[in-house]
């Protein structure tokens, strides 16, 4: 498992190119987390988030450049095995299983579970809002619940690094708040996170480090103490680019 | 009398068409891909009968114990190095593999058995039979064909349903981009779903090859059967598929009833009456259900269902 300890970072992005097709969507794009660390990872839309934690996942290959995890090189790392090191990604729009309960959602993400996957009591005391549903299908649930549903699914591999893909989108602000209050509890426990968030204001209260990307490429980075709002407004938009 | 008789036997044979089509079903249920070669394969299956029950001297049920994992390996096999490599290029392309897959076949078999009709020795059962009233008579061997068909449904269900692999392959014929996101290893669930396709389309070809004759071309019919009860039964469902097939089995006896000639007509007249009053079959699966009201009021239309299956295809079969 992971050596708490060390101060090697958890993750090392160096030089990131990522293509659609014809199309590029990742240019030199590097970063590094530190264990423990929650960084926000901001943009416009279409800037690459998505793409970046995607890739950080295995859905998409690299073109060039690397992504190192704990020591060692997993740019080629197919994702099941990138989850069974501890990687896992809590995609954008949910994404849950429709013809699967809740219970079977959160049982398919243990498929390639991490060394300290978490057991579904466990899952369940964290998000006492789904253990009633757990035999409901999983698009009868409310979106809130959904989305907690798509966090536990995530859970149940027992990730180290977990990546959130707008996880507040449609939802009641209230709902939002008791969320985010469980990932304060991951974090607590030990996890790293890396959380896109359209909200900049929540991004910035809740993490530690900040990356904007603007169209594919890195426009700020560097920890959240370190940057005023106007900057990362300036590099959500380019505007500093074109001065 | 007879048409209570039309309806027993018609019941019956349905089973034997639901027993060839849950494989088809199965397949494209998980993988999208319209195997045009189901039909030839389960003719193999009856050709591996043939020569395994010659050659042991026993009868065919006998062999089932080789035949099947045989079967099923074959089906892995197709799966890894064939479908699965044309599920990566487009829509087009599992379509042409798999019908020149049933040429290849076609061809192979009248090059190596000639086109000589050929039955199977199904030993004591071929013949016996039992009365339920003076009219009605039914064979042991169709009966067994009809409980072999349910036995099949039945366990293909309650895999799906009740272990960890079902769970993984219903995730997968879900969102096959998510299942490999969080984990799912989707080769394996492919080569498994494919070679238990293969192994229900074998063993629907030893029930063909007992209850009538088989040649080389024989594939062929057997495909747009299986296809028709597949389509009626609502693409994706098991027991719809069941439904679908005895659906055609009646209208086939009953029909047959009345005039011969107009049987596999009024089959195929069935379907065409079932794909323009409900296209996407008499019973939808839950999945579909879903996608329906994912869809946001594409209402259940099954036309546009597939549009949107097929364009999600882009990318399959990558490692997983």
């Amino acid at each position: 498992m992971i050596d708490a300890g060390s101060d090697r970072p958890l993750l090392e992005i160096g030089d990131l190119d990522v293509f659609y097709g014809d199309f590029q969507a990742l240019f030199s794009v590097s970063m590094s987390l530190t264990r423990g660390g929650a960084t926000a990872l901001v943009g416009a839309n279409g800037a690459g988030k998505t793409t970046l934690l995607r890739t950080i996942a295995g859905a998409r290959a690299v073109a060039s450049g690397f992504i190192r995890y704990d020591g060692s090189d997993i740019t080629a790392t197919p994702p099941h095995r990138r989850i069974s090191r501890g990687i896992a990604l809590v995609p954008e729009g949910r994404k849950l299983f429709p013809s699967l309960t809740v219970e079977e959602n959160i049982q398919v993400g243990a498929a390639a579970r991490a060394s300290d996957a978490w057991p579904l009591d466990r899952i369940y005391t964290t998000f006492p809002m789904i253990a009633q549903r757990r035999r409901q299908r999983a698009f009868t649930l409310s979106g809130g619940e959904q989305q907690a549903v798509a966090i536990a699914r995530a859970l149940a591999s027992g990730p180290s690094l977990l990546l959130l893909d707008e996880i507040s989108l449609g939802l009641a602000p209230l709902v939002v708040g008791e969320l985010y209050e469980t990932l304060a509890g991951l974090r607590a426990a030990g996890a790293t996170l890396v959380i896109v968030e359209q909200d900049l204001r929540r991004a910035m209260d809740t993490c530690d480090h900040l990356v904007c990307l603007l169209e594919g490429r890195v426009a700020l980075a560097g920890p959240v103490a370190a940057v005023s709002r106007d900057e990362v407004v300036a590099a959500y938009f380019g505007e500093g680019a074109r001065d | 009398m007879n048409w209570v008789n039309a309806v027993i036997q018609g019941m019956l044979l349905g089973g034997q068409y639901a027993l060839i089509a849950c494989g088809l079903s199965l397949a494209f249920g998980v993988m999208r891909i319209v195997n045009l070669a189901h039909g030839d394969l389960a003719v193999c299956g009856a050709y591996l009968g043939l020569v395994l029950s010659s050659v042991l001297g026993v009868p065919v049920w006998v062999t089932l114990p080789l035949l099947l994992p045989a079967a099923f390996a074959v089906g892995m096999g197709l799966q890894v190095l064939l479908f699965g490599r044309a599920l990566r290029h487009g829509v087009l392309a599992p379509v042409l593999v798999t019908f020149g897959l049933s040429v290849m076949i076609e061809n192979l078999l009248q090059v190596a058995a000639t086109s000589d009709p050929r039955g199977l020795n199904g030993g004591a059962l071929t013949l016996a039979s039992f009365h339920i009233t003076s009219g009605i008579t039914v064979s042991w061997l169709f009966l067994t064909a009809f409980l072999t068909a349910c036995a099949v449904l039945s366990c293909l269900q309650l895999l799906l349903s009740r272990t960890s692999w079902g769970r993984k392959v219903r995730a997968t014929a879900d969102d096959l981009d998510t299942a490999r996101l969080v984990g799912i290893r989707v080769r394996p669930v492919f080569a498994t779903v494919a070679g238990i396709a293969v192994a229900t389309a074998a063993l629907a070809g030893v029930f063909i090859g007992t209850i009538g004759t088989f040649d080389p071309q024989a594939g062929t019919n057997t495909l747009i059967f299986a296809f028709e009860a597949v389509v009626i039964g609502g693409i994706g469902s098991l027991w719809g598929t069941l439904v679908g097939g005895v659906a055609l089995g009646i209208t086939q006896v009953v029909v047959g009833e009345l005039n011969q000639a107009y049987a596999v007509l009024a089959v195929h007249l069935l379907f065409l009456a079932v794909l323009t009053v409900r296209p996407g079959g008499l019973f939808t699966s839950h999945q579909s259900a879903a996608e329906a009201r994912g869809a946001g009021g594409a209402g259940g239309l099954r036309g546009f269902q597939v549009v949107g299956r097929v364009r999600g295809m882009r990318g399959r079969g990558a490692p997983g």
